[in-house]
């Protein structure tokens, strides 16, 4: 392929006197060649993003301004998910009582069979996740939990401020994971 | 003794083949890449599963950065001008309409915008800036921005408002951030992350096996 066909074609023979050229071949090393084509290729192999950004959509509840305007949810279909400083990840269901005795530690890790659990245990119409990061979280929580949702496929999630009382829980309760790993 | 000669091959390998198929590879890469643009808003966005490609034009960008900074992108021309004079005339700043124009993000509290457009824009590092400055709930200066933005639209297509943060910026920018959307009725929002595939054994994966299309 690389090479021509440079002999004379059938039995042509010269007359005598007439000298024949030195045959050169034409054969080129293509390795530095290839060496170079693939160096390139690495290169942009490399640089090259493929993966484009995704976006996901997120629809905000319009703030109600009379209590009696705001989406009632039953009780017992309610859990609550609080995301804590260092990834930590706290829920509840339904109320949180005045001991805090319903108030239980999780991790983004096990909060997905927490979910599918109660999901299980309550009728699709009651079920709703409410979501509240405190100070502490950062983005890639929020999103994270909010990705949870749609991995779950969990219809009905709102993202809600967090009250004072739940805000000291976490933080005290920070510092208790903190200690105990 | 006579041996068995073995008849001598040559060990040049015809290198042609070969050739052709890195040229050919090295062709659809340099064909196919497009050169990340250098960002001066470093952002480490987070992943999601959600598969839809976030729009690329008629956008307004709204950036947190990882000390919950807010920088603020838009990509028509015409429609900053039309804030730029609105914040002049609105909020006596001064500014330079042109240098506006040209800007590719905002990221300075209305008080030192004028110095910031007089910066030069390869100057402009995120990390020097100051911010937008949403922290005064009081007085978040985006809940001005978004309304200006949204007049600016007024009658047109929406554009589509887009918000890329940095995995540790802490949620109060977050909240700062949605909350100057909803004072402006803004209640649609996309937030722009990498995608990662789906977990496997979950019930979403369990839809996308059975075909059912996703909501997006």
């Amino acid at each position: 392929m690389a090479e021509m066909d440079t002999s004379s074609g059938g039995g042509h023979k010269k007359g005598p006197g007439v000298k024949k050229g030195k045959k050169l071949s034409t054969r080129v090393d293509l390795t530095p060649m290839v060496d170079l084509g693939f160096l390139l290729i690495t290169f942009f192999i490399f640089t090259t993003t493929m993966s484009q950004p995704t976006a996901m959509k997120l629809f905000l509840p319009k703030d109600a301004d009379k209590p009696e305007d705001q989406n009632k949810a039953k009780q017992s279909g309610v859990i609550t998910i609080l995301l804590g400083k260092d990834n930590h990840v706290f829920y509840y269901e339904g109320e949180l009582d005045n001991a805090a005795s319903n108030f239980k530690s999780s991790s983004f890790k096990d909060i997905r069979t927490v979910l599918l659990d109660k999901k299980a245990r309550t009728p699709e119409k009651d079920l709703v996740v409410i979501l509240k990061p405190s100070s502490q979280s950062t983005y890639r929580n929020v999103v994270d939990i909010l990705d949870e949702m749609t991995i779950n496929v969990l219809k009905r999630y709102a993202l809600v401020d967090i009250s004072e009382v739940e805000e000291k829980l976490v933080a005290a309760s920070d510092g208790n994971v903190t200690a105990s790993n | 003794m006579g041996r068995a000669k073995l008849p001598r091959k040559s060990t040049n390998i015809d290198m042609t083949a070969m050739c052709d198929v890195a040229f050919l590879l090295l062709s659809f890469f340099i064909l196919t890449t497009k050169f990340k643009p250098a960002e001066a808003i470093a952002v480490t966005q987070p992943n999601s599963v959600s598969s839809q490609v976030a729009p690329e034009k008629d956008f307004v960008l709204i950036t947190i950065d990882k000390d919950g900074k807010v920088f603020l992108t838009m990509d028509d021309e015409q429609k900053k001008e039309v804030v730029a004079n609105a914040l002049n005339s609105t909020q006596n700043l001064g500014l330079n309409v042109a240098a506006f124009k040209k800007s590719g993000f905002f990221g300075a509290p209305f008080t030192s915008l004028a110095s910031f457009l007089s910066i030069p824009e390869e100057q402009r590092k995120g990390d020097k800036l100051p911010g937008i400055s949403v922290k005064d709930t009081a007085n978040n200066e985006l809940v001005t921005w978004m309304r200006l933005i949204k007049d600016a639209y007024m009658g047109q297509k929406e554009p589509a408002i887009l918000l890329k943060g940095d995995n540790a910026a802490k949620f109060p920018a977050f909240k700062a951030v949605v909350d100057a959307f909803k004072k402006n009725d803004i209640l649609k929002f996309q937030m722009v992350t990498t995608p990662k595939g789906v977990p496997e054994g979950t019930e979403l994966y369990k839809q996308a096996m059975r075909g059912v299309k996703r909501e997006e």
